[in-house]
């Protein structure tokens, strides 16, 4: 693949004294799949917000595709430059149809006069439908929002980041509340969408960074631990001391 | 909404809007003439209603500071009322406070365009002001409505410091014509109340169709998650600027129809108090729907005016109950109501027809914030 | 000199009576988030109390303890105001948490009805309290400088206030409990803390606080049913200026608007002051949206 889309130069967070994120320092490559992954508190969530504008780093810069200083730039300037966000706890428009969610999600020029008078043309109909598919909604496309299941909704907030085109995609805990299988076929999704995007995914659930990392960041105390394939992570004496040695801990405690 | 109507819901709706519509046009033929000003009043507050509806029902802004949009819209009209009715010499209460000259900024009002024209364009400024500072810093929900009713209270105590440009607290009155017609003709007064029909009527096909475009989605979708806009790619900075200026520019049109028709303004009708009275007109109405607006507002207010006529006290208890009952029961307001009646006899009949029970029953959403 | 220390006196006497008004709030609003839109007829109630109290004290009891009849109506406001807290938190408060723009429109609701209630049983017009003795006269601190005793007595009694708040959080456990509750509900309903009482408890103290505040306004001038609406939206102010959820962000937002309302109103008008004040107050949460003392958390707002 070749190529940095996104790279984080040295940064800091802190809220009130307490650093989020310390001095951190990474990159993420054109095509890649990549996880983060470390104990409460580690500062993954925060760093998902960094990157989406949505904290601004106390120290340090990102850069996106090599030249563009993202900590200039306000959020939905973000969303325009090719980087999509998806929150821990879906956030979809309760009171908009599925399909409605999509139409204002997908890619366009989102300035108020443009939007009063966008019409939906029809291959912007079939770019909708056919996501729809793909997230499997397609029965549901004139529902609520708000009365769809959990799985449900996380799978429609995916959605709306796919037809927004991005480059990047940040995506907080994914499969947080889906079955087995939901969570089978997300990871699928997530593979077919990282083969020309990149993906970074914070994750807790162990066995679903097993089946479809490819490459694994591990965070502890807002800094990266170590980085690299499943197999490496899974072995290394630090990984398993903070995951284990927390394990022993409250073990002793109860 | 609009969307989620049936083809069969939306042509009784579409018969009811004519009937109405062909009602307010023959109201001159059976009303007298107090009543029909009353009614011409009404108009102009479900023109309000409409422009509140927009920012509170669609976007989720509640204005407590409206009745300063209404009242800038009124007093830019009286302005002009007034400067008519002197021949353009210096108002009663101007000389009443000393002054001996027409201050620079009421000069131009006594052109009737330039006065209509400030009558839409004031309030549209200071909201556009306001709601792009307040959009800004992020203020929003609660602190909004704070602001908004400061803001109220700051224009009340502003117009009653400043008598000899204002009129204190007895506002302006004593209109004799309005270009040249005599403003205490009945004529005079049924073509007043033929522009406010025709201005609610334009104004609510506008609301209409501004709600059912992509933009009337945003708004929407502001409300239940400004954050998931702003991730999406959208600035919602202008689109609620732009909402609330709009929704100002509508109050605006309101109170310059109001001032004709009742011949008078003051603070107190642009204060705090009567600010939120107006948000509770949506409430009892139905925020979220266009046509519940003008209902709530049309019904409020004749049941205001009947109220007071018997039962002045009573009045206050039965408004304060109304905020009560209407927020803690019927959050959607009559037409909530209505949709939930209709649906359930959909119900029933789609029973009966198919044999089958239905399984759950959708929960109506509300568009609580 | 002692213009400019009639002046300082003066806004720190305007503070002191925003700051009691504002106490309430800062819990009910600040602590809880509701936003109480009939805090204002707590705050008559308060006043109304001590009038009644001072009525009851002139025929009934011995002239040698009429002075008394303050210190008794200060308690006496807290619990009658407290109580009507409890009896709107139960009824209608309860229904309406997490729909605060909701519980603003209901909360209006009740404050038409107790205005209305108050010109029906009182009177429309105002009424005035004789103050006790004791609270007539003032400090002589120089030629022109007075400072009276009311008003040094309400900025002892907020610093009091203050004081017995700031005890009854930190240091008791029901304090504590209250803390729980309002910072992690679901938390503390797995301890086991009765989080629906703790409510209902947390509600009344913030009311019974704008009953004393009533109480005192009496003593600075007539009362009558809208008098709490005159106070409302500066108590508002205070609180969203000095920034949500912290005590001292209350006090401090007291201190700013009440001097600075005093040196306006000294270099212009009245009405100009407050016209400055509150453009001052949205220019300044353009640069700080979180107020004075911001409440800086990892969780961004929904």
């Amino acid at each position: 693949m070749g190529g940095i889309i996104v790279y984080l130069d040295g940064i800091t967070v802190s809220f009130d004294g307490f650093k989020a994120i310390d001095n951190l320092s990474t990159y993420v490559e054109y095509g890649e799949l990549r996880f983060f992954i470390g104990p409460n508190g580690a500062g993954k969530t925060t760093l998902l917000d960094v990157i989406c504008g949505r904290v601004k780093p106390t120290k340090g810069r990102v850069f996106f595709r090599e030249d563009i200083d993202i900590c200039r730039k306000q959020e939905h300037e973000i969303v325009r430059l090719g980087i999509s966000r998806k929150f821990q706890t879906p956030a979809v428009f309760a009171n908009l149809t599925v399909f409605e969610n999509l139409e204002l999600s997908m890619r366009q020029n989102r300035s108020v006069f443009s939007s009063l008078s966008a019409k939906l043309t029809s291959a912007e109909e079939d770019m909708i439908r056919s996501n729809l598919e793909i997230i499997g909604l397609g029965q549901k496309a004139n529902i609520k929002a708000g009365s769809l299941a959990h799985g449900e909704k996380q799978w429609l907030e995916i959605g709306m980041l796919l037809v927004q085109e991005p480059e990047l995609l940040l995506l907080d805990e994914p499969v947080a509340g889906m079955t087995k299988k939901e969570t089978e076929k997300t990871g699928e999704l997530l593979r077919s969408v990282a083969v020309n995007r990149s993906v970074l995914v914070v994750e807790h659930d162990m066995d679903f960074v097993r089946d479809f990392a490819r490459k694994v960041t591990v965070m502890h105390e807002g800094k990266i631990l170590c980085e690299g394939p499943v197999e490496k992570i899974q072995n290394d004496p630090k990984v398993i001391e903070i995951y284990l040695g927390r394990g022993r801990e409250t073990n002793v405690k109860h | 909404m609009a969307r989620l109507g049936s083809k069969e819901g939306s042509q009784v709706t579409r018969f009811i809007s004519l009937a109405v519509i062909a009602l307010l046009l023959l109201a001159p033929l059976f009303l007298s003439e107090f009543r029909l000003s009353l009614l011409g009043k009404f108009l102009s507050y479900a023109i309000l209603a409409l422009g509140i509806d927009l920012i509170w029902g669609y976007t989720g802004m509640l204005s407590l500071g409206h009745g300063v949009f209404f009242g800038l819209g009124a007093y830019c009209t009286a302005m002009y009322l007034k400067l008519e009715a002197t021949g353009g010499g210096l108002p009663d209460f101007m000389s009443w406070s000393g002054l001996t000259g027409l201050p620079w900024f009421w000069q131009p009002f006594e052109h009737g365009w330039f006065a209509l024209v400030m009558a839409i364009v004031l309030p549209v400024s200071l909201a556009a002001i306001l709601g792009y500072l307040t959009s800004r810093s992020r203020i929003h929900g609660v602190y909004f409505s704070i602001l908004t009713q400061a803001l109220a209270l700051i224009f009340v105590i502003l117009f009653v410091g400043q008598q000899p440009y204002t009129g204190g607290t007895n506002g302006i009155t004593n209109f004799s014509t309005i270009f040249g017609y005599d403003l205490a003709a009945p004529s005079v007064q049924t073509v007043l109340y033929y522009i406010s029909v025709f201005f609610l009527v334009a104004t609510y096909l506008f609301c209409h169709r501004l709600v059912n475009s992509r933009f009337g989605r945003i708004l929407v979708a502001i409300r239940d998650s400004e954050n998931r806009v702003r991730f999406s790619g959208y600035n919602p900075v202008w689109f609620k600027t732009f909402v609330l200026a709009l929704s100002a520019g509508i109050a605006g049109l309101a109170g310059a129809l109001f001032v004709t028709q009742v011949g008078i303004i003051s603070p107190a009708m642009m204060g705090i108090v009567p600010s939120i009275e107006m948000v509770i007109w949506v409430a009892v109405g139905g925020r979220g729907t266009l046509t519940g607006a003008v209902i709530g507002a049309i019904l409020v207010n004749a049941a205001k005016s009947s109220f007071r006529e018997s039962f002045p006290d009573a009045w206050l208890y039965f408004l304060g109950f109304l905020f009560i009952l209407v927020v803690l029961l019927f959050p959607d307001g009559i037409t909530g109501l209505f949709t939930r009646l209709s649906h359930r006899y959909h119900r029933v009949t789609s029973n009966i027809s198919t044999g089958k029970t239905v399984k759950s029953v959708q929960p109506l959403e509300s568009n609580r914030v | 000199m002692d213009v400019l220390l009639l002046q300082v006196f003066n806004g720190l006497s305007v503070s002191s009576i925003l700051l009691l008004i504002a106490l309430g709030l800062a819990i009910t609003f600040g602590l809880m988030n509701v936003i109480n839109m009939a805090h204002g007829e707590l705050i008559m109630a308060g006043a109304y109390v001590a009038y009644v109290t001072q009525t009851v004290f002139a025929k009934y009891v011995n002239e040698r303890f009429f002075g008394a009849y303050f210190i008794v109506a200060l308690f006496l406001s807290f619990l009658v105001s407290g109580l009507m807290g409890v009896l709107m938190e139960r009824l209608l408060i309860r229904f309406l948490y997490g729909r605060p723009l909701d519980s603003l429109l209901a909360t209006w609701g009740v404050s038409m009805v107790l205005q209305q209630l108050a010109r029906n049983i009182f009177g429309a017009p105002n009424v005035d309290v004789v103050s006790p003795g004791w609270l007539n006269g003032g400090i002589q601190l120089m030629t022109g400088v007075q400072l009276p005793y009311k008003r040094l007595f309400i900025i002892v009694l907020v610093v009091l206030c203050i004081v017995g708040m700031y005890f009854y959080i930190h240091r008791t456990s029901a304090g504590r409990r209250m803390q729980a509750v309002m910072q992690n509900r679901d938390m503390a309903a797995c301890l086991g803390i009765p989080t629906r009482r703790v409510d209902t408890i947390t509600f009344a103290l913030g009311s019974g606080l704008a009953g004393i505040a009533g109480c005192s306004l009496a003593l600075l001038g007539s009362i009558g049913p809208s008098i709490g609406t005159y106070y409302i939206v500066d108590s508002f102010m205070v609180v969203v200026l000095g920034g949500v959820g912290k005590l001292v962000g209350t006090v401090a937002g007291a201190l700013t608007i009440g001097m600075i309302n005093t040196a306006f109103e000294f270099g212009t008008t009245a009405t100009l002051g407050k016209v400055l004040v509150f453009t001052l107050v949205i220019l300044f949460l353009q640069w700080k949206p979180s107020g004075l003392v911001a409440l800086r958390t990892r969780a961004l707002d929904g």
